[in-house]
């Protein structure tokens, strides 16, 4: 399709051990910022990684802004979908401003300063998520919360049309759960990237999502707008656990409860 | 730390004329004083004249090139493995390429390749066994590498490696026995301007490649699925640094023995001048190298003239203490 910023057809995935996703079929449209859930196993970090080439390889095919993935070069790649991973374990302590530089990468050339293209994509990328004050900052001297936005901002130093999230908000209390989300959210649609966020955050999704994926042994289980797939009965289908759903006392929209016993 | 950073270039700047100073004051000190005057005398079959310009100054310019080639190699790895404390030295590397070199001693060869010595060649092949025993040891699952399985894996190769050169000194006669035991301990016993010739291809393909791979390394050093994500193409990257700095490793080490802790030590400190950036990091590397090596191996010449101490000995010997503070770090 024209407007799919992300297509798979018939796509399989198996590491040595055995079959992680099998016989995916998803048509993500541009601009659409979709949550993938799932039971841990489901093969929702495995999806994402196959859609950068994180892990190469699989059967059937993923198309990429209208292009086979196969058709471009890492770097390539690279200028078309970032990765937000949950967490990094640098040895060395960079500072914010070299770490979102560092998202440049696939723009810069060897030997050569950083254009004035470059620098203002970083600026850019430190400005929409609000990092300025903490420029100079080594990554080891920030929160959790700080650190996220980090990652998020080198992603978006990368000039991405697809920006992939693998739950970069499970280690953080609700207010910096909620300060990360927004801004993800916020600079999405504000940039119109495409978005698909791995998560387990059931509540958030209802939020912020527009359509849910919903993974189960390597098999799409439900693919539709968020209203449509989190109804109690599928949260019971794809989790093999009961769930409640409340009406928000104040604005209305349903709270997932799980149940206790 | 913030402040530390701000000014790289002119850090950068200190960097090379320390290393300019030392290269031109180092020449002078050995068992025997040469003066200012024997540099330039016009007696240029004098001793002193000789002692300087065919002895300390080769001498010198290996012992730079080598400690900041050897330097960029630890930190190329520690980029790599994301590990401050990994070197060719910790993992294994250097005593693979110093098996290689004993194996080429012990068998009597003697021949070269298109301009490359046969014991470098052997060094080389021994650096790149142990490097990819060492790698696929260390790798858990797809993507991911163990550090502690790796530094596990690196003594191991060592032990093993070592072991055998053990055991080729033991098949040797007792001259080339002791011709292996002195040159492991490292030394830059360097007559004339062959060796420095010897090393010059590996050095300056070695350290074009690393300058070339900054950009690279810096992304690579937040770890491989990052650096994947970022458009480095992991698997092809790693493959060329494993050989670029077997290569390295090999050319080295034919000439000079396994000079130990360069590696880790060196970067380390760079990085604590001018942070982890290697933009930057890479010409810190490499001049602090340089003139680290050239100063271990001034003071291990002098220190108890006329013996020299073979620099492998004293670096080792700074090396080892160091190791274990950054260890409780």
């Amino acid at each position: 399709m024209l407007n799919s910023a992300v297509e798979l057809k018939n796509f399989a995935f198996r590491y040595d051990k055995g079959n992680v996703l099998n016989d995916i079929n998803l048509s993500i449209v541009k601009g659409e910022y979709v949550s993938i859930i799932g039971p841990n196993g489901s093969g929702k970090s495995t999806l994402l990684k196959c859609l950068n080439r994180i892990v190469k390889g699989g059967e059937g095919t993923i198309s990429i802004m209208g292009k086979p993935l196969s058709s471009y070069s890492q770097k390539e790649l690279a200028k078309s979908v970032a990765y937000v991973p949950q967490h990094l374990s640098s040895a060395f302590s960079y500072t914010v401003d070299e770490f979102v530089t560092m998202g440049r990468y696939p723009y810069l050339k060897a030997f050569s300063p950083m254009t004035s293209e470059d620098q203002q994509a970083v600026e850019k990328a430190v400005q929409l998520t609000g990092l300025s004050d903490l420029r100079l900052r080594p990554l080891n001297q920030l929160s959790g919360g700080e650190r996220q936005k980090t990652y998020l901002a080198a992603a978006l130093a990368q000039e991405p049309d697809i920006l992939l999230l693998d739950e970069p908000t499970t280690h953080l209390d609700p207010k910096f759960q909620k300060d990360v989300q927004k801004t993800v959210c916020d600079v999405s649609r504000n940039l119109g990237i495409t978005v698909l966020h791995v998560t387990h955050d059931l509540n958030h999704i209802l939020t912020w999502s527009e359509k849910i994926v919903a993974l189960k042994a390597g098999h799409v289980c439900y693919y539709g707008l968020s209203k449509d797939v989190m109804t109690a009965d599928h949260l019971k289908n794809v989790f093999e656990t009961d769930f409640h759903l409340l009406a928000d006392p104040v604005e209305g929209h349903p709270i997932i409860v799980p149940e206790a016993h | 730390m913030e402040a530390a950073f701000k000014n790289r270039g002119g850090m950068l700047g200190v960097l090379f004329v320390l290393a300019v100073m030392v290269l031109m004051v180092s020449p002078f000190f050995g068992s025997s004083t040469v003066g200012w005057s024997d540099v330039f005398s016009s007696q240029e079959s004098s001793v002193a004249t000789k002692i300087f310009w065919q002895i300390r100054l080769p001498r010198v310019l290996v012992s730079f090139l080598a400690g900041a080639t050897f330097a960029l190699c630890g930190m190329v790895f520690q980029a790599l493995f994301r590990n401050p404390l990994v070197s060719p030295s910790t993992l294994g590397v250097s005593t693979g390429a110093s098996l290689g070199a004993s194996v080429y001693i012990w068998l009597g060869l003697s021949f070269s390749l298109v301009g490359i010595s046969g014991v470098s060649i052997f060094a080389f092949l021994g650096a790149l066994l142990s490097i990819l025993i060492v790698w696929s040891l260390a790798r858990v699952q797809y993507n991911e590498t163990s550090t502690a399985r790796m530094l596990l894996a690196g003594v191991a190769v060592s032990f093993f490696f070592a072991s055998l050169i053990i055991f080729i000194q033991y098949l040797s006669d007792v001259t080339e026995s002791f011709k292996i035991t002195r040159w492991l301990m490292g030394g830059l016993f360097v007559f004339g301007y062959k060796p420095l010739f010897d090393i010059l291809p590996f050095v300056l393909i070695g350290c074009g490649t690393i300058w070339y791979f900054t950009n690279e390394l810096n992304v690579f050093a937040t770890g491989e699925e990052t650096a994947q994500s970022r458009g480095v193409d992991v698997s092809i990257m790693v493959k060329i640094i494993f050989v670029l700095v077997s290569l390295i490793i090999g050319g080295l080490v034919a000439v000079c023995g396994p000079i130990a802790f360069i590696g880790i030590i060196a970067p380390h400190i760079a990085r604590l001048l001018i942070g982890s950036d290697h933009r930057y990091l890479t010409p810190a590397t490499f001049l602090f190298g340089g003139l680290f090596l050239t100063l271990c191996d001034t003071i291990a010449r002098t220190v108890i003239a006329p013996v020299e101490i073979p620099v492998g000995v004293l670096t080792a010997l700074l090396g080892g203490p160091f190791f274990l503070w950054m260890l409780r770090r």
